[in-house]
């Protein structure tokens, strides 16, 4: 990566890592013991092996001038083997939380194999460290071929990769240690947050000094989505881990949010980040990987604008349905729910377009599995959102709320869509980057997309009647005017399904570790060759 | 730019692109199906109606409470009136204590004990184990040895006030430390271990030095031949029937640390009806048991 620096970016970049470097040195000084300490030395250890390998470099040769002349690929490469690296551990730690529901004798009497602790490990590696590489790698991708540009700079998005995946190894190792800000997907720690900041400015920066230098007069939907998937978590992001430390010295924080607004504030940033997260940014991925692979164009692109800005103005409201019937007033819930059920419109128009577009290419969706992974993408994308839009309605709420069909619906848009959609999208990009015209094992896709479909099956059929059991179980009454069911009774006729969807989640995951293998084996017989309509337009020197 | 901004008509589908065009990717210039403009406009009029209906809208300090005046608390209120008025026939005869009448009724036990049964289970059964068989550390409620009394009036007090709980009234009862305090040397604590494992087995020597130990140390508590009974909240030893376990291991550690448990109050957190039906209920547990 060092090579195709400039010299100015190394030295730009030498005097980044030395910062880096110094940041955790004063963590660790500061907290002196805990966690923030393991932290510091992270960033520290982190920080002094980049100073070490930029400062040996900074006199190497410079780099070609011909390099203007190509897309900047390497942060992409790097970005999906971070993606696969994140989803195997998180899928497996998904797998092993799994397993502890049907079998919590299996805990340790270790703290930090405890369930409270491994469950944000799975969640946010899954949804950060899986999720977001997948995002950012494919973001710089795709904006470079739809700018018919070079990214603006080498430097920064370097920058912007190591920077978050060490924020993802913080949040993950903080959880292990019992450091947590206990809100559900944002539960890493202030410096943490206050360093993702910085990581997501430089992000948006890059994606809009790039843009502004593309070739074509139209910036592409993907772009679109891509954008507000930047711009909106970064608003979502602040506003929620608005806190105070107890200490600069360690690693408790107080939010500032309190009672009923604090609930509020976590679930309109907890529904977005569904939203700008597991929707906007995939559905980027989606404008851009499902053309291409089917070669169709997209169907309606009156339909893209609706969607897009229904997607963004809707949603935008509609994180109360999180908290339907508690202390959060009956109007907010009301305006949650209504809201959730307009955004079913644009949310299938999303799908129904993409489903469109492959009008023409059934051909292709029978014989490829890579595109098949996009379809059946499209597909759980449309079932999840109506099912959301269906979960968002009061009474419907009070039946599956606190029950296993949320996490059936969640499942079902994570796995069936976030999931597939990547695959989709690694399985086109890698042979590319790789410049071949296929992944080195072709038939290990056609397992993989087996693999998950079943998994992805088995997991949300069996959450599926897992939830509605224990939803009616709760609300049963005998003829004696009391509960039919005990909650013990409620818990023990989970069995089957926890059992079920462990095998699921093991199908997947045995899935997940296929595309890994393929990829790395696909990687290593790489060509190097780089297809001519695969360039810029013109020839970009670095700004 | 790259391919023109030509305006291609699709072979497929027969609209025509937009024109624009990106590394390859084309869009089509389809009309808005009417289908999802009308699907749209349904989903608002639905929001609409249900905005006019419920409290929906903030109207700087206050919001517009809908037609149907419903609240949160209206409706919370309402639903728990409708199940307490479901249950009130045969319930309502539970806030008095007259257990003997309650337990000869078997029309009103046919409705209570299953219901009981279900109370038992979400907040006994964690510690007490589902059919109230016990464990280490957690008193069998199914059997007929008891610490301080099995007949539904006794149990009723015990579950109210708890057994060293931080009720007030709690029932008190502490088995002592005898070794780590000092008591009995570890001769003795041998001996009268050796005195107890024989009780249950119902071969004990009184005339045995463990007998005498015995007789001076714990009958006071445990009562003659260690059989209990006395309400002091110590069980009786003179069964095969143990709390925190039988071995003679067991039993040296219980003599050398001694023991405390712990049985919370439940008078705040449950109506006296459902403590009435959860002594009735317990109460036929042992009667049950073999
Ligand atoms: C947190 C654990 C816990 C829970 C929950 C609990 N108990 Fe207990 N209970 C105990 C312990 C421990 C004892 C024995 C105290 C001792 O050793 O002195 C006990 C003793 C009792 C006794 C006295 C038995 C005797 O021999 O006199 C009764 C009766 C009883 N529990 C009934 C109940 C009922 C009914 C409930 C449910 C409302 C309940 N318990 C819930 C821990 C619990
Ligand atoms: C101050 C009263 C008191 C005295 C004196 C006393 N005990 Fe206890 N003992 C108790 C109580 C109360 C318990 C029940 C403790 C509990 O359930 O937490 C108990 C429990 C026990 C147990 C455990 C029973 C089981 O089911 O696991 C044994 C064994 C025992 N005592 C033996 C003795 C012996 C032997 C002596 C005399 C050396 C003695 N106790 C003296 C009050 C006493
Ligand atoms: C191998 C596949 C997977 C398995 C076996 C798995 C398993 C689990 C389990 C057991 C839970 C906890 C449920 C509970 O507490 O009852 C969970 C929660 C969660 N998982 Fe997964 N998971 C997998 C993949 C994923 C992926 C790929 C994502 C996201 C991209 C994801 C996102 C989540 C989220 C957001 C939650 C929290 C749900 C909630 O709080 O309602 N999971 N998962
Ligand atoms: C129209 C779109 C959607 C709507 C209206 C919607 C609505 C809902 C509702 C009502 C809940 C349950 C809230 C509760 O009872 O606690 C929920 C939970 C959830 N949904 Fe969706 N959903 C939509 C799409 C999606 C998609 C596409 C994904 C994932 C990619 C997703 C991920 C989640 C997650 C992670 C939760 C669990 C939150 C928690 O931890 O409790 N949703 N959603």
């Amino acid at each position: 990566m060092i090579a195709s620096l400039s010299i100015a970016q190394r030295r730009n970049g030498l005097a980044f890592a030395l910062c880096l470097a110094l940041l955790g040195l004063l963590m660790a000084a500061a907290a002196q013991h805990g966690p923030m300490v393991v932290h510091g030395a992270m960033a520290l250890v982190l920080g002094i092996a980049l100073t070490g390998a930029l400062a040996r470099a900074v006199y190497d040769p410079p780099p070609e001038a011909a390099r203007a002349s190509f897309y900047y690929d390497d942060p992409t490469r790097f970005g999906i083997a971070m993606t696969l690296i994140w989803a195997v551990v998180a899928m497996g730690v998904g797998v092993w939380v799994a397993a502890l529901l049907y079998w919590p004798e299996a805990t340790p009497a270790v703290p930090w194999t405890s369930f409270g602790r491994l469950r944000p490990v799975h969640t946010t590696g899954v949804i950060f460290g899986f999720g977001g590489n997948a995002l950012i790698a494919t973001s710089f991708y795709v904006l470079q071929r739809t700018s018919r540009a070079r990214l603006a700079d080498e430097l920064s998005p370097w920058i912007v990769l190591l920077g978050f995946n060490l924020f993802c190894l913080w949040a993950v190792t903080g959880y292990l240690m019992g450091i947590t800000q206990s809100k559900e997907y944002a539960e890493a720690e202030w410096y943490a947050d206050l360093w993702l900041v910085v990581i997501w400015v430089v992000y948006f920066v890059l994606y809009i000094r790039t843009l502004a230098r593309r070739a074509e007069p139209h910036i592409y939907v993907a772009n679109w989505y891509y954008l507000a998937f930047i711009l909106v978590v970064a608003i979502l992001h602040i506003i929620n881990n608005l806190a105070l430390p107890v200490s600069f010295a360690g690693a408790k924080s107080v939010t500032i949010w309190s009672g009923v607004q604090d609930a509020m504030v976590q679930w309109w940033y907890g529904h977005n980040a569904v939203a700008f997260f597991l929707t906007a940014g995939f559905l980027g991925m989606l404008y851009y990987f499902l053309p291409v692979r089917s070669g169709r164009p997209i169907w309606s692109y009156r339909l893209s604008i609706l969607s897009f800005w229904g997607i963004t103005f809707f949603y935008i409201w509609v994180g109360s349905h999180h908290l339907h019937y508690t202390a959060l007033p009956y109007w907010v819930q009301t305006l949650g729910m209504t809201f959730s059920i307009m955004l079913l419109v644009p949310s299938w128009a999303s799908a129904g377009n993409a489903i469109a577009t492959l009008n023409g290419a059934w051909h292709k969706v029978r014989d490829d599995a890579t595109l098949r992974f996009m379809f059946v993408a499209a597909v759980f994308y449309g079932l999840s959102t109506f099912e959301g839009s269906f979960l968002a309605i009061r009474p419907v709420n009070s039946l599956s709320h606190y029950t296993d069909w949320t996490v059936g619906h969640v499942h079902s848009g994570t796995l069936g869509w976030v999931a597939m959609i990547v695959f989709g999208a690694i399985y086109t990009l890698v042979p590319q980057l790789s410049g071949r015209d296929q992944m080195a094992w072709p038939r290990a896709i056609e397992w993989h997309f087996w693999l998950a479909v079943t998994g992805t099956l088995v997991y949300v059929v069996s959450m599926w009647n897992a939830g509605i059991t224990q939803g009616l179980m709760w609300r049963s009454y005998g003829p004696s005017g009391t509960l039919t069911y005990s909650f013990l009774q409620s818990l023990q006729a989970m069995a089957p399904y926890y059992l079920l969807r462990t095998i699921g989640g093991g199908m997947f995951l045995a899935g997940t570790l296929l595309c890994a293998l393929n990829c790395s084996a696909t990687a290593r017989a790489a060509t190097g060759e780089v297809a001519a309509s695969d360039r810029p337009l013109l020839p970009m020197p670095v700004e | 730019m790259s391919g023109g901004h030509r305006q291609i008509v699709d072979p497929v589908t027969g609209y025509e692109t937009t024109g624009h065009e990106w590394n390859g990717i084309r869009e089509l210039n389809t009309p808005f199906p009417r289908f999802v403009i009308v699907v749209l406009l349904i989903t608002v009029v639905i929001s609409a109606v249900m905005w006019i209906l419920l409290p929906a809208w903030p109207t700087g300090h206050g919001y517009t409470p809908g037609l149907l005046g419903l609240t949160q608390e209206g409706e919370a209120v309402q639903g728990f009136k409708a199940i307490a008025d479901g249950r009130a026939s045969w319930r309502s005869r539970f806030a008095g204590d007259d257990f003997a009448s309650l337990a000869s009724d078997e029309a009103v036990m046919g409705m209570a004990m299953p219901a009981a049964a279900r109370l038992f289970a979400d907040n006994c059964a964690a510690c007490h184990r589902v059919g109230g068989t016990g464990g280490p550390g957690f008193p069998s409620l199914a059997d007929q040895d008891w610490l301080w009394g099995g007949d539904p009036a006794t149990v009723a007090e015990t579950v109210s006030v708890g057994i060293n709980s931080t009720d007030p009234d709690t029932r008190s009862s502490q088995m002592p430390a005898f070794g780590r305090d000092g008591i009995l040397t570890r001769e003795q604590i041998s001996a009268v271990a050796d005195y107890v494992l024989a009780l249950s087995s119902g071969k004990a020597d009184p005339a045995s030095a463990g007998g005498k130990i015995f007789a001076e140390n714990c009958a006071a508590c445990h009562g003659e031949g260690g059989r209990g009974g006395l309400g002091t909240g110590a069980p009786s030893l003179a069964d095969d029937q143990w709390i925190y376990g039988g071995t003679r291991a067991d039993i040296l550690t219980t003599l050398q640390n001694g023991r405390q448990g712990v049985m919370p109050s439940w008078k705040g957190r449950l109506a006296p009806a459902d403590i009435h039906l959860l002594a009735l209920y317990v109460s036929r547990l042992a009667k049950a048991a073999p």
